[in-house]
């Protein structure tokens, strides 16, 4: 593939489940197009050189920093906002939990942190206190002092640890 | 900030990369995962012409046990040899330093010859290639390649050994030795950046490989016997390294760490805990 720098190219990629396509610059970065051009702006973008985390989002799976990525080299992949957690009619667990262990005060690094939570649960069901902070160290959040983060957390993780059993 | 605007090369395969880097020359930069690339480049730091994204390459996307290396392709994220089932007994200094190299959410995409090829004198990865005796595999047209050892390949703050029309295809570490002791350990400011001071050591029966990211240009390794008064030839280590004072730490905290968190590491002390008590006596 190539594009020229003042060319525009034709991204297509699936944003929380759907199909969906716009131009972008070869330099436009994944974070403004998915702001910009598709029009969800639940990601949040602060820094812009990868240091606080505001802006990540799940790319095939994995949380990513959108800042650092290119919205072409996000062609033909999957890729999750804050959007796709929780229903119209509310909230998801690990939201609420965020909501009910007061995780968040202004807000600006919430949705960043929320898509990590959601691969690092999918990954460590079961984590400590110590690996939640750790991947928590990629985050910056100048209102909370992480102490209500880490116990949402927690929480969640638990209380879904429960589920599974009752379940089996 | 947002990047200046470049042309936008996304190769299939090796040659096809190497083809863009001859023909496009000193103005082109190749990207990986893009984690510390992408930063320079959205505070305009660099504006290069073109940007040859070399993450769609396939066959540059392994890990294999070689020769007596672990190879390790260019496009193979620090995240993929971390989930590598064999790492800790493959290269177990490896194992140890990766969860220090950035946070996970950038160890998703930042590849291991990204690192080696950034050169950020604090960087864990180049530290590790330096200590163990690893070699930076580059390749140029026509095939020819070159392998240059990993001591050798750091030139500097940022700075190596690679031509423009170069590529890295692979870095190699060499695979563990039997009865060595590979041990790593770093303070910084925050889990995950950048190191204050690193230190690795590859200890075997008689000498010791040891080291030091973080105080000078590019990583230093200076071979230790273990007959030697190890305070002794840390202090003389600590002080030729012409450690700089700047925002994150004196020139004197620099040293005391290599002096301080040398001396533990070499005992075999030094536990995370530990290494945090380190820490006051800035
Ligand atoms: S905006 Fe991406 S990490 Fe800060
Ligand atoms: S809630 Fe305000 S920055 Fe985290």
């Amino acid at each position: 593939m190539y594009i020229r720098h003042d060319d525009r190219h034709q991204v297509t990629l699936t944003l929380n489940g759907s199909e969906r396509s716009a131009h972008a610059e070869s330099r436009t970065q994944l974070c403004d197009f998915l702001r910009h051009q598709l029009g969800v702006t639940g990601t949040h973008v602060g820094c812009e050189h990868g240091v606080c985390g505001a802006c990540t989002v799940i790319v095939d799976g994995r949380a990513t920093r959108s800042c650092l990525m290119l919205a072409v080299q996000a062609e033909g992949r999957r890729v999750e906002t804050v959007e796709s957690l929780g229903e119209m009619e509310g909230l998801d667990d690990l939201q609420r939990a965020f909501r009910d262990h007061h995780a968040l005060q202004c807000g600006f690094c919430t949705a960043g942190i929320l898509m990590s939570c959601h691969e690092f649960l999918r990954r460590i069901p079961d984590p400590s206190e110590g690996e939640v902070r750790d991947m928590l160290s990629g985050h910056l959040c100048r209102c909370t002092g992480y102490t209500g983060i880490v116990q949402a957390v927690l929480a969640v993780a638990r209380r879904r640890q429960n589920h599974r059993e009752e379940e089996q | 900030m947002k990047p200046a605007a470049f042309d936008y090369y996304r190769p299939r395969t090796r040659r096809e990369a190497i083809e863009v880097l001859i023909e496009v020359g000193e103005d082109a930069r190749i990207v990986a995962g893009g984690q510390s690339l992408m930063a320079v480049l959205n505070m305009r730091l660099s504006q290069p012409r073109a940007l040859v994204d070399i993450a769609a390459i396939d066959e540059l996307r392994y890990i294999e046990r070689r020769d007596g290396y672990l190879a390790i392709g260019a496009a193979t994220t620090q995240a993929e040899l971390l989930e590598y089932d064999f790492l800790a007994d493959d290269v177990p200094l490896l194992a140890e330093s990766l969860p220090w190299v950035g946070h996970f959410q950038t160890r998703n995409r930042g590849t291991v010859c990204g690192s080696i090829a950034h050169a950020d004198p604090s960087a864990e990865l180049p530290l590790c290639l330096a200590t163990l005796g690893g070699e930076v595999v580059l390749e140029t047209r026509r095939g020819r390649t070159r392998r240059i050892a990993g001591g050798d390949f750091f030139q500097g703050i940022l700075t190596t050994e690679r031509r423009p029309d170069e590529l890295i295809t692979e870095v190699r570490f060499p695979l563990k030795q039997e009865h060595h002791i590979y041990r790593f350990q770093e303070v910084a400011m925050r889990h995950g950046d950048f190191a204050i001071v690193a230190l690795a050591a590859d200890i075997g029966e008689r000498e010791i490989q040891f080291g030091v990211g973080g105080v000078a240009d590019r990583p230093i390794v200076r071979c230790l016997s273990r007959d030697d008064d190890l305070a002794e030839a840390l202090n003389v280590l600590a002080w030729s390294l012409d450690a700089q004072n700047d925002a994150h730490a004196s020139a004197a905290y620099r040293r005391h760490l290599v002096r301080e968190m040398g001396r533990r590491l070499l005992a075999g002390e030094t536990t995370e805990e530990e290494a945090a008590d380190v820490y006051p006596s800035r």
